[in-house]
């Protein structure tokens, strides 16, 4: 009990949202409440009862009952679908929005980081943004003052460090915006997913600035739908659904549970990948489904190396697309996020055309040459010539070490890199 | 089971706060106001270096605005009108009027809409909320100077000296800003539940410019109760004291003063209870 840092009791957030709408049956009564609403509203208002210009009734629960704690130095990682409840918690943990029922008792200086480079002004210069950005996350200015070289050196801007952000890149304010936040020292850290942005390099550079912070013996919290970062950095995570903690536990166990539980859901057809916004494309191609299945087609995400392998793959697409060329990408990355190596069916020369509105694509891999570890799946989807749909880490899976070559010998991921290549020597 | 059970002194040490819904009036925690007072600062520093950014003519808008209303005022109403101003010339009994008017103006203007402009923080990041309003009220400080400064010159070229009542003009301008600041924060709350306060505030000030003895004295009204009533409006005795503090007209203020400062310090404590206790929904309403 005595290294809390966060304490939370049955957290509830209500929120109203538009109601029905009534029906004016004439225009009489739509003209007479016209002018009886003003004076409604107002009363409504003078009595600090309300909660925006359109006299919201219905309510939803965006949390409900949440109780959990979260322990000196321990890093917490946060994981749902869209609308389960992660940002509207961090909101509460963070003091921006006030919880309905419940409470939280949080013992240290809470910093969140809920969006990079809040308040930036773009007339004003990188230089006067860094002050501006500190002092809203709560950087006094003798702090800024000591910590201003090493935050321009960290975000890499340092030529244009004054010259107003509006002539920046985004990626170039991004970058200044998190070398602020990077250099938070509050004993409690909230962050949203903010590592979503910018570049591959930098979110490398970001992901180890936050394994030193939590290294440092802070506390962080930490809400992702990059499930390799969560794995990462993070030791335990909740897994929220529809407002409640649908489970909790090691980062490991929780996320192979998600990704499954993603996968196959009463109707065995999966929504989570169909509902997911971090893509790209306009939507009237998406992919749907994805599945893993093994040699005895059972679906799975326990894999030999050297075994077979084959990925299901289902999408959906609008009618105006029919009779399009499609191209798809399966990549494959490492815990590490770095790609190992990609099927595709240009590489295969088979030509594919969109003939349904929804369809399955399979690709066997007859022989999966990786070395034990977890990898995720990356798919990547083109039709004509634009780029259709984009998802990272639809799936994850483990591969378990197995003798690929037939001679009892395992290579070790750590010294022999992740994948097995057939070879002949002559002596 | 709590903190007071901790065994290490530097955990027991850590700040401890509760978060839970809060019900009803809730206390105003000023001193959190001042512990933000960095980040007061900060907001009030960039509104003024943005202010007129992009602009061609720059700071001298802080002055063409009440400088050429004087012109106006002293075409129509001293000249055609020919309306009293109490033995000082008219141009600048109307400017020593103008100058704090133009303040409290644009100061009414910018915090009520404070909030609303600054949905993308409140909605990001947690602060006691009073820094925004109180931060665009301040940031007007900048133009009132520039336009006080213009007053000076304006005085010099007519010769007229201020009096020794001069060092009650800081405790004028708080007046001002008590005033503005105290509509600011009820218009600034309500704005962001209804956003008919934005088409109320230029209404609300032009009535309010004639509700004030700016482009007419006091002294119009002769029954002295009637005029003691009227510093209701606090920018009456705003006004009436910059006259009197630098021009030395003999409207005494005394009584229209302390009426004035009673009204301000009603709306200024009324506005920051109300905004208070709207605080919690701000996040989820903007």
């Amino acid at each position: 009990m005595s290294d809390i840092a966060i304490r939370v009791e049955g957290l509830g957030k209500q929120y109203r949202i538009g109601g029905k709408q009534e029906k004016y049956k004439t225009l009489r009564d739509s003209i007479a409440d016209a002018f009886s609403a003003p004076f409604r509203r107002a009363g409504q208002l003078l009595k600090g009862q309300a909660y925006g210009a359109a006299g919201l009734s219905e309510t939803i629960w965006a949390l409900k009952d949440v109780s959990f704690e979260v322990k000196h130095g321990e890093v917490l990682g946060i994981i749902g679908r869209n609308g389960a409840g992660k940002s509207t918690l961090l909101k509460i943990l963070s003091q921006i929005t006030e919880p309905t029922e419940g409470y939280v008792d949080v013992y240290g200086r809470v910093g969140a980081l809920l969006e990079v480079g809040t308040g930036f002004h773009p007339e004003l210069t990188g230089r006067e943004n860094v002050y501006l950005n500190g002092a809203i996350l709560g950087m006094s200015r003798a702090e800024i003052d000591r910590k201003f070289d090493e935050i321009v050196d960290f975000s890499g801007v340092e030529k244009f460090i004054d010259t107003p952000v509006k002539h920046y890149s985004s990626g170039m304010g991004l970058r200044l915006g998190f070398a602020v936040a990077a250099h938070l020292e509050p004993e409690i850290l909230v962050v949203d997913e903010v590592l979503a942005v910018g570049d591959a390099e930098f979110q490398k550079k970001c992901i180890g600035k936050m394994a030193e912070t939590s290294e440092s013996g802070r506390t962080v919290v930490f809400v992702s739908h990059n499930m390799v970062s969560i794995l990462n950095l993070c030791n335990n995570v909740i897994l929220l659904d529809k407002g409640s903690i649908e489970k909790t536990g090691y980062s490991k166990d929780i996320i192979d549970y998600y990704l499954s539980s993603a996968q196959i859901d009463k109707t065995g057809n999966s929504v989570a990948l169909a509902q997911r916004t971090d893509r790209k494309g306009d939507a009237s191609f998406k992919f749907t489904h994805i599945k893993i299945m093994d040699k005895n087609h059972d679906t799975t995400n326990d894999i030999l190396s050297g075994e077979s392998l084959t990925f299901h793959i289902s999408y959906s697409a609008s009618e105006k697309l029919m009779g399009q060329p499609l191209r798809i990408t399966i990549r494959i990355h490492n815990m590490e996020d770095q790609p190992i190596f990609a099927v595709d069916n240009a590489f295969t020369g088979q030509n594919f055309f969109i003939t349904a509105e929804q369809d399955t694509l399979l690709c066997k891999i007859p022989s999966l040459p990786l070395l034990s570890g977890q990898y995720s799946v990356h798919l990547w989807a083109q039709v004509g010539n634009e780029v259709a749909d984009s998802i990272s880490q639809t799936t994850l899976f483990t591969v378990h070490s197995s003798d690929y070559f037939g001679t009892g010998q395992f290579p070790n991921p750590s010294r022999h890199g992740f994948v097995f290549v057939n070879h002949l020597w002559e002596y | 089971m709590f903190n007071d059970s901790l065994p290490e002194p530097q955990l027991s040490s850590l700040p401890h706060l509760r978060i839970q819904p809060s019900n009803g009036w809730v206390s105003l925690h000023l001193k959190e106001v001042w512990a933000y007072r960095e980040l007061l600062y900060f907001l009030t520093w960039r509104d003024i270096k943005v202010r007129y950014k992009q602009t061609v003519l720059g700071a001298a808008w802080a002055i063409i605005q009440p400088f050429f209303t004087m012109v106006v005022f002293s075409l129509f109403f001293g000249n055609l009108a020919q309306i009293p101003s109490d033995g000082v010339p008219y141009p600048i009994f109307s400017y020593t009027a103008l100058v704090p008017w133009t303040f409290f103006a644009a100061a009414l203007g910018a915090s009520s809409n404070s909030l609303v402009g600054s949905a993308n923080l409140i909605k990001k990041i947690y602060f006691p909320r009073l820094v925004i309003p109180i931060s665009s009220v301040i940031s007007g400080s900048v133009d009132f100077l520039l336009a006080f400064a213009v007053l000076l010159i304006m005085m010099l070229v007519f010769g007229i000296f201020p009096t020794a009542n001069v060092i009650f003009l800081p405790f004028l301008l708080l007046l001002a800003v008590m005033t503005s600041l105290g509509i600011g924060l009820w218009l600034s709350a309500m704005n962001v539940q209804f956003r008919d306060v934005r088409y109320t505030v230029p209404f609300i000030t032009q009535f309010w410019l004639f509700a004030t003895p700016i482009a007419y004295p006091s002294s119009l009204i002769e029954d002295d109760l009637l005029r003691t009533i009227y510093g209701i409006n606090p920018m009456t005795g705003v006004v009436e004291g910059f006259r009197w503090a630098l021009l030395g007209t003999d409207t005494a203020p005394g009584p229209i003063i302390i009426v004035s400062f009673l009204a301000a310090t009603l709306l200024l404590v009324s506005g920051m209870f109300y905004f208070r206790r709207m605080e919690k929904t701000f996040a989820d309403v903007v």
